[in-house]
Formats: structure tokens, sequence, C-alpha cells
């Protein structure tokens, strides 16, 4: 039988966007696309991804379905996961989705998923690299009323269970959970892999499946959040670094080591 | 008034942890407050360490509901429900950042998480977080009651108040049950040598710069000199050249060392956000444009190749 697998995939501003460039338009309070710098899936939610393609690996009849729900798309970045061999991209995508709280990410992605569903496995990244609230995921599976396990580093499907290493501080745990419950999946998972040249062929075939907020019975009301964005800002930094510089650079090394004795940190 | 529940949180000691006697702190500092910490398990002897109006206990954590928390989310939503406080506070730590996310759902509530300040000065509560990675600030309004908050560890002096007078303690039965539908069936620690990268004064940390596995050697070598831990980013943990508990960043450990030395490391905002705290960041990057100078105290522009070995010479004189 299929187990059925939903990745949730938000499309991020690329974090490794250097911090030179990142810039915040104050009058709107939200950042201001680099330029040259496209935006991306958010680095956990492919470790995600990549944990749905290893249960297939293992053997699992799985089909992976990549949910997303914004405005403004961008198809080579939302495409990504198809590259990698998932088998459907389903994008709510409505322009009153561009400013919204977690708590409305949801309630939206709940509506979709019992749509599109059911799922055995719904799969996420442990957080996303703009907002890093890690939050959806938990409120998805209290919405649900589904188990929850966060943090995931490695994960085997075993009948109608799941078998699962959550990483802690010191070490992880070994947990056992039912099918469906709701993961969030972490980098120590493992690398998500480099999509191959038919991979990309494959998904610059497919189309995504389009929902409106219309179709999920939903309306701009209910899209009000709970946080209201006040002021976003980039801090200012008043640490002025004091370069040491010697002879050559073997110099600089022992000036640096001589340098912080005379602070008493060392 | 302000009504503030603190989920107060333990650590491996049993003790009340110190990311709770931060939030005692950040409670507070709010303005015509009233505050009363939430504890699971005994309170016995803690009551009167915690600088609280009062002290309310729930059922303890049994250790296999450890990371997942079934119980303490439907005794802190059930409590919730019945004292509709203002503000909930809990630490990010693993247990406040999955207690809290789910319980802000049980209850309808707004979340904000890894908060590094709340005020409730002009009347209505306000929350600044971080966000993308720590390239910005946030600063958020919340537009209905209660708000469930974590705190980012180190963002409050711990309280080293006593509660005085000697808050009153009542215990508190929910009523409810939670069905455990996941099992924690064991628990792995992983071997650590060494210092612990948490508690350790000095942290020499390498990154993508570093080119491969094999300089981490070197900064074992140094850290052992200096008696202190090796922390690494997460481009090289990912990358395999060393395990991820050596992680640092937003998403690995958070480290307050008094020197944190950072090899090839570029600075980037998420791998900042878990050593900004540290007395003084020492940069080491051939890149002199790159992020780290902007957050060091002390810097080399240069090679660590070339760099390191006399600086670790000359550590090893110093420390003879």
């Amino acid at each position: 039988m299929t187990v059925r697998i939903v990745v949730l995939a938000k499309q991020v501003p690329d974090p490794e966007t250097p911090p030179s460039q990142f810039k915040i338009d104050e009058s709107t309070n939200s950042v201001i696309p680099p330029s040259g710098v496209p935006p991306v899936v958010n680095g956990f939610d492919l470790n995600a991804v990549e944990a749905g393609l290893q249960l297939r690996d293992a053997g699992a009849d799985v089909e992976i379905t990549v949910l997303s729900v914004g405005s403004d798309f961008i198809m080579d970045a939302m495409k990504k996961p198809l590259a990698m061999g998932a088998d459907r991209l389903v994008l709510v995508d409505d322009s009153g989705l561009d400013r919204i709280d977690s708590a409305v990410t949801v309630k939206v992605l709940a509506a979709a998923i019992e749509k599109d569903g059911p799922f055995d496995l719904i799969l996420g990244g442990r957080q996303a690299s703009d907002w890093d609230q890690a939050h959806v995921m938990l409120g998805l599976a209290e919405i649900l009323g589904l188990p929850l396990v966060s943090v995931v580093q490695k994960l085997e499907l075993d009948g109608d269970s799941v078998a699962l290493q959550r990483v802690i501080p010191d070490g992880y745990q070994v947990i056992t959970a039912p099918v469906p419950s709701v993961l969030t999946i972490t980098n120590e998972l493992g690398e998500p892999r480099y999509p191959n040249l038919r991979g990309i062929m494959q998904a610059s075939r497919k189309k995504p499946e389009i929902f409106s907020l219309a179709d999920l019975g939903l309306s701009s009301d209910d899209l009000a959040p709970k946080l209201e964005l006040k002021k976003l800002y980039v801090p200012e930094s008043n640490r002025q670094v004091e370069l040491i510089e010697g002879e050559d650079e073997a110099d600089s090394g022992k000036k640096l080591a001589l340098r912080l004795r005379e602070e008493k940190l060392i | 008034m302000t009504s503030v529940l603190l989920v107060a949180e333990r650590d491996d000691q049993g003790d009340i942890s110190q990311s709770t006697l931060q939030a005692v702190t950040a409670a507070r500092g709010l303005a015509d407050v009233q505050v009363t910490a939430v504890i699971t398990g005994d309170a016995d002897g803690f009551a009167s360490s915690l600088a609280v109006d009062k002290v309310v206990t729930i059922s303890a954590v049994e250790s296999g509901d450890v990371g997942i928390y079934d119980q303490v989310t439907a005794d802190v939503a059930a409590l919730i429900s019945s004292t509709s406080p203002d503000v909930v506070i809990l630490s990010k730590s693993d247990f406040g950042s999955i207690v809290g996310a789910r319980v802000a759902f049980r209850v309808d509530a707004a979340f904000a998480s890894d908060c590094i300040e709340i005020s409730n000065a002009d009347g209505s509560v306000t929350v600044t977080r971080p966000v993308y990675g720590g390239s910005a600030l946030a600063e958020f309004g919340i537009a209905s009651s209660p708000v469930i908050v974590t705190l980012r560890a180190g963002a409050f002096e711990p309280s080293s108040d006593t509660g005085s007078p000697e808050p009153e303690v009542q215990g508190f039965d929910s009523g409810v049950t939670a069905e455990r539908l996941v099992t924690v069936t064991d628990t792995i620690a992983e071997v650590r040598e060494g210092v612990r990268l948490e508690d350790a004064d000095f942290v020499v940390s390498g990154g993508r710069g570093l080119g491969g596995p094999e300089p981490f050697s070197v900064l074992t070598d140094l850290a052992n000199v200096l008696g202190g831990a090796v922390g690494a980013s997460r481009a090289a943990c990912d990358a395999g050249w060393i395990d991820h508990s050596h992680q640092v960043g937003l998403t690995g450990k958070s480290v307050s060392p008094d020197v944190y030395i950072a090899v090839g490391i570029s600075g980037a905002s998420q791998h900042m956000a878990g050593c900004s705290s540290s007395r003084a960041i020492v940069a080491i990057n051939k890149d002199g444009d790159s992020n780290i100078f902007k957050e060091a105290r002390f810097g080399v522009v240069g090679d660590w190749e070339k760099v390191l070995p006399s600086f670790f010479a000359a550590v090893r004189d110093l420390k003879a």
C-alpha cells in the first residue's frame, strides 16, 4: 500500500544572503529582496523532503506531496523538491497570504491537508530560516489532533508505526510514533540530495496544483493575525574589532595571543 | 495589573534551571505584575528560592513523556483556561519550545518564541525577537490575550532574589490524563570527552574555511591547552567534518564563554545567534570583509594555516 507523505515547504529569502546585502524597508516592515539572490525553499524543509526520499530508498512505496502556503512563488525554487524526487507540488497561492503569522499559516495548511489528504506522515523542517518561530508544525499537530515528534534525525517505517531518533542536547531519544504523525526534521538527518538531470527534467514537466483560499473554504476574514508586526529593523552593531597585524601572518598569530594575555582573557 | 504565568523548568539535577531564573527577571521587569510560577512535580524547597507571588504544582514529567510533553501540555493548558493569565512565559529550551507552542494552539493564544525583550510599558504587551537568523529584530504587539512567550537563553540575567514573603504553594489537578500515543523507549547519551561546550570558558570553533575534517584535531589540541571545548559552524557539521553535537548556532548549542575563537567562520547571523553572548569573540579569517569581524573584539585577517600554529605556540608558552 502506498504511504502518502506530505512535506510542508516554505519559500524564504536565501539565508546565505551576505549580511551586507540584507536590507529592510522600514516603511513597510519587510525585507527588500536582494538583487541577484533568488528565494529558496527553507533548508530544513529540504531535509524533510530528504527524509521522505530516504523512506523510499529503504523500500517503502511512498508518494511525496510537497505543500506550501504563500504568494509570489518562484517556481525555480519551489520545484527543487520535485527535482530531488518528490511526486507532487501543491501550492495554496493567494496574495493575502504574504503577510500572515504562524497561527494563520497553520489554519490554512490544516485546511489544505484535509482537502488533499488523508496523509500517513506529515513532515516539515524544524523551523523556517525567516521567522524562526518553530511553531507551525507543532500547531498543525494540535489542530489536526495528531501525535507530534520534533527535531527528528532518523526515521524508519515499521508497519503502522514509525521508529524515530529525536535529537536532544547530548544525544538522542529512541521513539516509536504511530502513523499518522506529524514530524519535524532537523539537519542532522543529512544533507538534502542534489537533483540529478533526470529529476530536473521531470520536475520541469510537472505543473503545481494550485488551491485558492476559496477552494479551502477560507476567506480573507480567516487571515487575521494574533501578532501585529510593529517594527522590523537591522540592529546596529557597536562592536569595533581590533585587528592585530604583525610582520606576517605567523607574527600576527603570536601577537594575537599576547594581546589576549594583556587583556587577561587567557 | 498584568498577570503572568511562568512555566518553571528543572535542570538535570532536578533543581530550578538557570533559564527559569532568567524568566523570573523578565516577568519581574513588567509593570504592575503578579507572577505565578507553575512547576512540574514537588515544589519542596523551591518555593522560597523563586521571587514570585505564588507557586502552583502540576504532576511531574514521566520519563516516557520527556520530549513529547503530552501531560504537561494538557495540565498547563487547563491551568491557563482556569486562571486566564495575560502572559505565559517559558524558556526557549527543548521543554519550553514544545510545551509553549502546543499550549498556544490548545488555548488559541498568540505565540512568540525566542524573545529577547518583553514589555507592558504602554499598556499592552510587546515583545522583540530576532528573525532572519538574527539579521533583523522584529517588535510585535499582541492583538489578543493571552500571549505565550518563550525567552532566548541569556537574554535576561538570572534572578537572585528570593520569594519574600515566601510564595504560597498550591497543587493543581487538571483532571486530564493525556493519552500517550508516542512512546519514548530509550535515551542514548553521547559520550563526551572533556568540558561541556555550554559550560566552557573557552571555545575554539571551526567553520567552512577549514576546508576539511583534519584541522579540527588542531582545534581540539588548542581547546585542551586552554581547558575549553571545540565548537563548529553548521556548515562544518553538515559537511561531516565534525559531529553535530559540536554545532554552535541558532539550531545548535548556545555558548557564552569568556573567549570564543572563531577559525574560518564567516559569521552568518544564524551562527552568531549561538555565540554572541561570549565575553570576547576572536576571529581568524582570510576574508577581511566577512561578517565575523563585525562581531569580533579581536581579529587577524589571514590564512588560518599560517596564523594558528604561531598563535597556538604562543598560547602554550603563556600557559606553561
